[in-house]
C-alpha cells in the first residue's frame, strides 16, 4: 500500500515525460489525479492505523531485497509521525499541483517534476531503510534543482545551484554518518527498526559525537537552522509560488523528521549529551529568523525567514524531548508531539502563505511590499486568506500554529526553562512582523497601480480554503491529529 | 594446458590481426567491416573469460594471475572496448583507412587486460608499455589536427617519463628481492627479507609508473589534453579502459605489501586526496566539456586510490574497487558517447538548451554526470557508497571526509553543464553523428540507471572475488 503510494506519482511523472506533447490542461489533470490517488491510498493506511497502546511502532510494513550483501532492503512502514507528515505532504502536493501556473513553459515537464518530487518526499517519510532514505533525500535535491532552475525567475539558476550544493554538502555529511553508524553493527544492516532497537553507539564518546555531528549538520542544512540557512532565501525568492510552498512545506520537514528518526531514535545517549547545544542553536534560529524577517521589505523573503524561525521551534522541541534518558517523560512527550504538530502546521500554513505570495507575483510581478497597500478593498477574499494564514503562523489560539507552539514551549520549560523563556521572544517578534505585513499590504491607501488587482479566482480560492480549513480544524479540534502523533511520541520517548 | 589460460588474450590478438588484414584489402567504403571483426573477437574473448569463472591461481609460470579481480576487470575492459567501437565507425567515416584503428584499439585493450592479469613485474612492464604505445597512436589519430597531435605528444612525453620510472622501480625491486614473480615477492616480504628504504623507493617508482595509466597525481597531466584533443572514441577509450587494468595492477602490487610494512598505504592515501582535489579544482572553470570530463576523470582516479589504500585493512576493499571502477566506466563512457553523438561539440555553450532539442540525449548526459557525482539512484552512487563504506571501515575516515568534500566541489562544475542543458535557450537544430553512436548513448543511459538495479547481484559477485596473491 505504502509502496504503491510512492510508486503512483513516479509512474505519473514517467507518463508525463514520455507524452511531452500533451497540453497544459491535460497534463494538470493527470498530475492532480495521480497525486489524489496516492493521497487516497494514504487515507486508507490512516484508516487502518492503530493508535492503541500495544500497537506495533511501524505499521503497514513491507519489504523486498535490493542489495542483500550490504543489508539494504526496500522497507516501508509508518508510525504516527511519518504518517501525519505524509498526509500533510499529500495535501500540499495536490494543492500546489492544482494551483494555477500561468502557462508554464513545457507544462508536462513541470508537472512531471512535481510528481517526481511527491514520490520521493512520500518515500523519504515512509521508508525504513537508511540507505534508501538517503537515496530519497538526494533525489529531492535533484527534483528541486530542476524546478527552481527551470521555472524560477530572476537569477533562478544561481539560486538552484546554491541550494543544490549546500544541501548536497549536508547530505554527504549524513551519508558518512550513516556509514559510520551501520558499520558499528555486525553484520551491517540499514534497517532502521533494527538500528533503533540496537542503539549501536551507546557508550562511544568521540565516535558517537562525530557521527551525531554529521547527522545534525546535514539535517540542519535541510531544516534549515542558523547559521547554515543562507541557501533558503534566494531559493524561495527565485522559485515560483507552488515550488516555494513545497520547498517550505515539505522539504524542510525532511531535516527535522530525519533529526528525530535517526540521531534521536538511534543514538539516544549521544543525542541526550548534545541536546543542550542543539537547543541553543535552535534558539539562535528562532531569534535570528524572526529578527531578520522583520527587516525584510520583500514579501517572500519575509515569509522565507519566518520558516527559519518556525523550524527553530521544531528543533527546540526535538532537543528538549531528547535531552534526558529518563524523567520528565510527560513534558518531553509533549515537546516532541508539539514539534511534530509544528511540522504539520508549518507545512500547511507556510504552504498557504507561499501560494498567496505566488499569486502576488502572477498579478504584479513584484514582491516588494512597498508596492502594495489597501488590497483589502479590491481583494477581500485574498485578504481573508492571508489574514488567517498570518495569524496561524504567529500562533493565535484557535489555529494550528498555537497548538504546536504551546506544546513545544510547555514541554521545553520542564527541560530547558531559560532557553524556552528567551525563545518566547521569537513569538513576539513574529507577531509584530506579520501584523506589519498585513497592515502594509492589505490596509492603508491603495496605490493607483494596484486598482486593477484581481481577487483570488475560484480555483485559487478553493485551494486556499481547503488548506486553511485544515489549519482551523487542527486549531479548534486537534484531538484527531494529536492522537496519531502522540502514539508515535509516546513510543519514541518511552522505548 | 597453460595456453588455454590465456585464450581470451589470444582471441583478441587474432581479431586484431584479422581486422588489420581486412582493412588492408577492403575498399574504403567497407572499412567499418573491421569494427564487426573486432566486435566478434571481443565476443569470443568474453565467452572465454567467462569460461575461467571461479579460477584462482597463477598460470603461465606465475606470470598471469587468474582470479576474480582479473576476471571482472577483463570483462569490463572488453565491454568498455566494445562500447568505444560503437562510437568509431561514424566518427571516422571520412578517414580512408580507418579499419586499422580497430586493430590498435584491440591491442590497447590487450595491454589493459595484461595489466589486470599481470602476476610478474616484467609482465606488468610489458603490459604498461603495450597499453602506452597503442595509446599514443589512438590519441594522435587525427594527424592533420594540431590538438590531436598535441594530445598524442603530451601523452607520449609523460608516458616516456612514467615508463622510465616504472622500469627503474622494477629493476630496484628485482635487485633487492631477487625475483619478479608476485608469489615469490609476497613470500619473501612476509618473511621480512629485503626490507629497506630502497625497496620503498622501488615500490614508489613502480606505483608511479602504473599511476600514469590510471591518470593519478603526479602522472596525470596527459589526461585533460587527451580528453580534449584525441578523437572522441579514443578519448572515451583512453580515459576508461587502461584505467581498469591499471587499478587492478596497482591493487595487486599494493596487496604484496603487508599493511604494517613500508608505510605504503599512507602514501597512497595522500596521493588519493591530492588526485581528487587537484582534478576537481582544475575542472572548476573549464569551458570545454571534454577537458572538463578529462579533469573529472583525474578526480575519479583519486577515488579509485581510496579503495587501493584500504586493501588488506577492510575485507570489502576489492569489491568496492571493482564496483567503483565499473560505475565510473559506465558514467564516463555514457558521457563521451553523448559528446560523440553530438559530433564532438565541445564548448559548454554548445550544450545550451539541449534538453529542448534532444531530450533523450540531454537526459543521458545529465544522468551520467549525476552518476559521476554519485547522486542516487545512479550506478555511480553505489560505487561511491561502497568506497565510502570500505574506506571508513579500513580506518581512513579522514580520506572519506576529503572525498565527500570533493564530491560537493565536483557537483559545482557538473551542475554548470546540467544547468545549461536544461535552463538555457536552445540554438538552431543540433547535428548528430550516426545511428551506432546513438545506440551507444541509449545503452549508456540504460546502464547508468539499470546498473543500480542490478547492483545487488554485482556486489555479491564482487565480494566472492579474490585478489592474488592473497
Amino acid at each position: 500500500m505504502l509502496t504503491l503510494a510512492i510508486l503512483i506519482p513516479m509512474l505519473g511523472a514517467l507518463a508525463l515525460t514520455v507524452l511531452p506533447s500533451l497540453g497544459h490542461a491535460a497534463a494538470r489533470i493527470i498530475a492532480v489525479a495521480t497525486s489524489t490517488l496516492s493521497f487516497l491510498l494514504l487515507l486508507i493506511v490512516w484508516y487502518q492505523f492503530d493508535t492503541g497502546a500495544g500497537a506495533p511502532a511501524f505499521q503497514s510494513y513491507a519489504e523486498a531485497p535490493w542489495i542483500p550483501s550490504l543489508g539494504v532492503f526496500w522497507r516501508v512502514g509508518v508510525d504516527g509521525m511519518s504518517l501525519s507528515l505524509s498526509l500533510m505532504s499529500g495535501v500540499l502536493f495536490i494543492a500546489c499541483i492544482a494551483w494555477p501556473m500561468e502557462n508554464p513553459e513545457r507544462p508536462c515537464a513541470y508537472y512531471a517534476w512535481f510528481l517526481f518530487l511527491e514520490s520521493v518526499s512520500l518515500g523519504l517519510f515512509m521508508v525504513l531503510d537508511l540507505l534508501i532514505f538517503y537515496v530519497f533525500f538526494d533525489l529531492s535535491l535533484v527534483g528541486m534543482f530542476f524546478l527552481i532552475g527551470r521555472w524560477g525567475h530572476g537569477d533562478a539558476q544561481g539560486a538552484a545551484l546554491k541550494f543544490f550544493i549546500y544541501t548536497l554538502a549536508g547530505s554527504l555529511a549524513i551519508l558518512l554518518a550513516i556509514i559510520g553508524l551501520v558499520l558499528t553493527v555486525d553484520p551491517i544492516t540499514f534497517d532502521m527498526r533494527a538500528l533503533i532497537a540496537a542503539q549501536p553507539l551507546a557508550g562511544m564518546d568521540l565516535r558517537g559525537g562525530l557521527i551525531l555531528l554529521g547527522f545534525v549538520l546535514g539535517f540542519a542544512v535541510k531544516a534549515p537552522l542558523f547559521p547554515v540557512h543562507t541557501w533558503l532565501p534566494p531559493a524561495h525568492v527565485m522559485a515560483p509560488g507552488p515550488v516555494s510552498a513545497i520547498l517550505a512545506g515539505v522539504l524542510l520537514k525532511m531535516g527535522t523528521y530525519g533529526l528525530v528518526r535517526i540521531p534521536f531514535q538511534m543514538m539516544r545517549e549521544t543525542f541526550a549529551d548534545y541536546a543542550l547545544p542543539l537547543a541553543i542553536v535552535a534558539l539562535a534560529s528562532i531569534l535570528w529568523g524572526a529578527i531578520v524577517a522583520l527587516g525584510q521589505t520583500d514579501l517572500k523573503r519575509r515569509i522565507a525567514y519566518t520558516s527559519v524561525n518556525h523550524m527553530g521551534y521544531t528543533v527546540l522541541g526535538i532537543a528538549a524531548a531528547g535531552a534526558l534518558l529518563n524523567g520528565a517523560d510527560g513534558a518531553r512527550e509533549m515537546a516532541l508531539t508539539g514539534a511534530v504538530v509544528e511540522m504539520v502546521a508549518h507545512g500547511l500554513i507556510t504552504g498557504a502563505l507561499f501560494l498567496i505570495a505566488g499569486g502576488f507575483w502572477a498579478r504584479s510581478g513584484t514582491y516588494d511590499m512597498d508596492a502594495y497597500g489597501g488590497l483589502a478593498k479590491v481583494a477581500p477574499r485574498l485578504t481573508t486568506a492571508a489574514v488567517i494564514a498570518a495569524f496561524a503562523s504567529l500562533g493565535l489560539p484557535g489555529l494550528a500554529g498555537f497548538v504546536a507552539e504551546v506544546q513545544i514551549f510547555v514541554g521545553t520549560f520542564a527541560v530547558f526553562p531559560v532557553i524556552a523563556a528567551i525563545g518566547l521572544l521569537g513569538i513576539l517578534i513574529t507577531a509584530a512582523l506579520f501584523l506589519r505585513l498585513l497592515q502594509q499590504v492589505f490596509f492603508g491607501d491603495l496605490p493607483k497601480a494596484r486598482e486593477g488587482f484581481a481577487d483570488v479566482s475560484l480555483r485559487e480560492g478553493s485551494i486556499l480554503a481547503a488548506i486553511l480549513a485544515l489549519v482551523i480544524l487542527i486549531g479548534i479540534y486537534p484531538r484527531w491529529l494529536l492522537d496519531l502523533i502522540g502514539s508515535a511520541s509516546s513510543a519514541i520517548i518511552g522505548s | 594446458m597453460p595456453i588455454g589460460d590465456v585464450s581470451p588474450e589470444i582471441a583478441i590478438i587474432v581479431a586484431a590481426v584479422l581486422a588489420l588484414l581486412f582493412a588492408a584489402f577492403a575498399p574504403r567504403r567497407m572499412q567499418a567491416g573491421s569494427a564487426l571483426i573486432a566486435l566478434a573477437g571481443i565476443a569470443v574473448a568474453i565467452a572465454l573469460v567467462l569460461g575461467q569463472l571461479g579460477e584462482t591461481r597463477f598460470t603461465f609460470s606465475g606470470t598471469w594471475a587468474l582470479d576474480g579481480a582479473s576476471l571482472w576487470a577483463r570483462l569490463m575492459i572488453l565491454l568498455g572496448t566494445a562500447f568505444c567501437i560503437l562510437l568509431a565507425p561514424g566518427w571516422f567515416r571520412t578517414d580512408p583507412r580507418h579499419g586499422e584503428y580497430y586493430t590498435i584499439l584491440l591491442l590497447g585493450a590487450l595491454g589493459a587486460m595484461a595489466m589486470a592479469g599481470a602476476g610478474d613485474l616484467l609482465q606488468l612492464t610489458i603490459a604498461v608499455l603495450l597499453s602506452s604505445v597503442t595509446g599514443y597512436t589512438l590519441a594522435a589519430w587525427h594527424r592533420d589536427w594540431a590538438l590531436s597531435i598535441e594530445a598524442g605528444m603530451k601523452y607520449f612525453l609523460m608516458g616516456a617519463l612514467a615508463n622510465a620510472l616504472l622500469i627503474t622501480g622494477v629493476t630496484l625491486m628485482l635487485g633487492l628481492l631477487g625475483n619478479t614473480g608476485y608469489a615469490d615477492i609476497a613470500a619473501s616480504l612476509r618473511l621480512g627479507t629485503g626490507l629497506s628504504p630502497l625497496l620503498f623507493v622501488g615500490f614508489a617508482l613502480t606505483l608511479t609508473g602504473v599511476a600514469f595509466k590510471l591518470g593519478a597525481v603526479p602522472a596525470h597531466a596527459w589526461l585533460p589534453d587527451v580528453a580534449e584533443g584525441a578523437p572522441v572514441p579514443s578519448a572515451a577509450f583512453l580515459t576508461v579502459v587502461p584505467k581498469i587494468g591499471a587499478a587492478i595492477a596497482l591493487a595487486r602490487l599494493v596487496q604484496l605489501v603487508p599493511p604494517e610494512f613500508l608505510g605504503l598505504r599512507p602514501l597512497i592515501a595522500i596521493l588519493a586526496a591530492a588526485t581528487m582535489t587537484l582534478g576537481n579544482l582544475a575542472a572548476f572553470w573549464q569551458d570545454d566539456i571534454r577537458r572538463l570530463i578529462g579533469w573529472s576523470s583525474v578526480a575519479q582516479a583519486g577515488y579509485v586510490l581510496m579503495a587501493v589504500t584500504v586493501l588488506g585493512l577492510s575485507p570489502d576493499a576489492l569489491s568496492a574497487l571493482l564496483a567503483f571502477i565499473a560505475s565510473y566506466a559506465i558514467g564516463n563512457l555514457a558521457a563521451f558517447a553523448v559528446v560523440a553523438y553530438l559530433r564532438g561539440r565541445t564548448a559548454i555553450a554548445d550544450y545550451d538548451g539541449l534538453a529542448k532539442r534532444r531530450p533523450i540525449v540531454a537526459t543521458v548526459l545529465v544522468i551520467s554526470f549525476l552518476s559521476l557525482v554519485g547522486i542516487p539512484p545512479t550506478v555511480g552512487f553505489l560505487g561511491k557508497l561502497a568506497l565510502f563504506i570500505t574506506t571508513i571501515d579500513g580506518g581512513y575516515t579522514w580520506l572519506a571526509v576529503v572525498a565527500a568534500a570533493n564530491t560537493v566541489a565536483s557537483l559545482f562544475y557538473y551542475a554548470r553543464v546540467m544547468g545549461r542543458v536544461y535552463f538555457n535557450k536552445p540554438p538552431e537544430d543540433i547535428a548528430v553523428l550516426d545511428r551506432s553512436s546513438g545506440v551507444a548513448v541509449l545503452i549508456g543511459g540504460i546502464l547508468v540507471i539499470g546498473g543500480a538495479v542490478l547492483a545487488g547481484s554485482a556486489f555479491t559477485a564482487f565480494q566472492l572475488s579474490q585478489l592474488l596473491p592473497g
